[in-house]
């Protein structure tokens, strides 16, 4: 297995506020990895750094080509789906229209796309023409997903798909990334606050505090850990 | 005092809120419309002013509909609008004198004016839009004077006269009198107008132009250009006015360097009854302010014509201290 997306030494800064003070990491072809870490840790700014959605400094490579002086518009080019804190949808265009700006950067028929995105979100299909800003939040998050997805994406970055989410959907939510990932080979970075939740769906983990990565492994790894336990478990 | 002014400005507000919603304002059209049809069918006169008020109401309708098109895309009110639409129609001008036809001049204007509107935004406005929305509509007050001057440079403040682009006929229809050029002005604005609709309604730019103007982070991450779609929403605002400028010009059979210049008041008369956020809405307000200036010009004797634009004016104000949102406005309601 090789390293789809690669960090190396990342910087980034809000202003004159260093958020990053030089992450490395790596997520392999076709796997799970989770962010995890306090509030204000950085790993929010991780996923914007590699969309190219924050000013940063480093070598960030994707699938071994660097991509760290692209734009977003560069970056979701190459492959990259981000589905940012507080879902991104275009709450005023219709649920069709957000889909369709999911493959902007596709070109010719997105048919065939949109129709293996139904098969995943049947409920998408018959809602095609409402508004996206009426559905309700579990059901945004969803179209958000399903947005990111229909672009087909090599990488998908998710950031804290739980936030604001009944523990129903949340579930059904995750269950739906790990079967992207098993069926489609799809590769996601998502950073998530329940580590009970992330620590499952994921194969390794990468814990983030202050803007260093403090702590990685696989996920069983991480689960033995006894800080870990202690701060993200509540053991 | 001032206290007692503003509470009773504040329930104004709240009356005209309570006015709002989409049924009302359908109503009051419908309204509207039918007393137009019913004083038509009474009175020639009335009949020919509202149809006169229809086709001059469509080009303010057009004008007003760039101005809401800038203000979504860039948070701008682009004073140089009208201006713009002017030079550009000396251009169809200058493009005629050298040997095309009207229509040939007309077609390679709106062309002249896409890019124009498009360089301007990211030469003048996207630099300065970093900075602050204010600073971008002082420059836009700029470059009304400088499209100004140098309209004035190179052409002179004399009048020119271009050739009808719809000739002298006047249709009859029962009693009533109608000028071609009325109907022409009004087709042309509408087919204008529906075009541009169907771009922003049909189209991957279009809906990319739209996501740009409502969340240009979310457009980003989903790989839209939002720079570059900002800097065309300029582009197409300067092509619709440049429509209103080569339709203004027959109507007024004069092209002078202050043609616009009226225009711009009624636009924005239209913009803001309009909501200055709606399309539609614009055009709509466009339709209805010509329409209610030929007639109030006509049947109030206090307002004559040369009061026809502070009564636009009061227009503006009126909708501002009542129904700021305007007819189809809205404010932000977003569900978290």
């Amino acid at each position: 297995m090789t390293a789809l997306l690669e960090l190396d030494d990342v910087e980034a800064r809000y202003g004159p506020v260093h958020v990053l003070h030089g992450i490395s990491l790596a997520v392999e072809e076709g796997s799970v990895v989770t962010v995890l870490g306090p509030n204000g840790a950085g790993k929010t700014t991780t996923l914007r750094a590699v969309s190219g959605t924050v000013r940063r400094s480093g070598r960030i490579r994707l699938g071994g080509r660097p991509i760290d002086r692209l734009g977003p518009d560069g970056v979701a080019r190459l492959g990259v789906a981000h589905v940012p804190e507080g879902r991104g949808t275009f709450s005023e265009l219709t649920v069709w229209e957000n889909l369709r700006l999911g493959a902007y950067t596709r070109r010719g028929s997105i048919q065939p796309e949109l129709e293996r995105v139904f098969s995943y979100f049947p409920w998408l299909s018959e809602r095609r023409r409402q508004q996206a800003g009426t559905l309700s939040g579990g059901e945004q998050q969803m179209l958000a997903l399903a947005r990111a997805f229909v672009h087909r994406p090599r990488l998908l970055l998710l950031d804290e798909p739980s936030l604001g989410l009944a523990p129903v959907l949340v579930a059904e939510l995750f269950r739906i990334v790990r079967e992207l990932n098993e069926k489609e080979g799809l590769t996601v970075l998502v950073v998530e606050q329940n580590a009970h939740l992330a620590l499952q769906a994921a194969d390794a983990g990468y814990v983030l505090e202050a803007g260093r990565v403090a702590l990685s492994g696989t996920s069983a790894e991480l689960r033995a850990d006894d800080s870990v336990r202690r701060s993200y478990l509540g053991d | 005092m001032a206290a007692a002014a503003t509470s009773r400005l504040e329930s104004l507000r709240n009356r005209g809120a309570a006015f709002g919603g989409a049924p009302f304002v359908g109503l009051i059209l419908v309204a509207v419309a039918a007393g137009l049809v019913v004083g038509s069918l009474r009175s020639a006169t009335f009949a020919q002013l509202t149809v006169q008020g229809l086709a001059l109401g469509a080009v303010y309708g057009i004008l007003a509909l760039a101005l809401v098109l800038v203000y979504r895309a860039t948070r701008v009110i682009n004073f140089a609008q009208g201006e713009l639409a002017m030079a550009t129609t000396y251009v169809a001008y200058q493009l005629i004198q050298w040997g095309l036809s009207y229509w040939e001049a007309f077609f390679a204007t709106l062309a002249i004016a896409l890019v124009l509107g498009t360089v301007l935004e990211l030469a003048l406005i996207r630099p300065v839009l970093h900075r602050s929305a204010i600073a971008a509509v002082i420059v836009t007050v700029g470059l009304f004077v400088l499209i100004d001057g140098i309209v004035n440079w190179i052409w002179g403040g004399d009048f020119k006269s271009m050739p009808s682009p719809f000739g002298t006929k006047i249709y009859h229809v029962g009693g009533v009198s109608i000028a071609r050029l009325y109907v022409g002005m009004f087709v042309v604005v509408i087919i204008a107008v529906l075009l541009v609709w169907a771009l922003f309604r049909f189209t991957k730019v279009g809906l990319g132009m739209r996501a740009a103007a409502l969340r240009p982070a979310e457009a980003a991450f989903v790989g839209v250009r939002v720079e570059w779609m900002l800097a065309i929403g300029w582009g197409l605002a300067a092509l619709l006015g440049a429509v209103a400028g080569l339709m203004t010009e027959p109507s007024q059979f004069l092209l002078e360097p202050t043609l616009m210049q009226p225009i711009l008041v009624y636009a924005f008369a239209a913009a803001v009854l309009g909501g200055l956020e709606s399309p539609a809405g614009a055009v709509i307000g466009g339709l209805a302010i010509g329409v209610a200036l030929n007639l109030v010009v006509q049947y109030v004797p206090a307002i004559t014509s040369e009061l026809q634009t502070p009564f636009a004016f009061a227009v503006i104000l009126a909708v501002l201290l009542i129904k700021p949102t305007g007819l189809f406005g809205h404010r932000e309601v977003r569900r978290v």
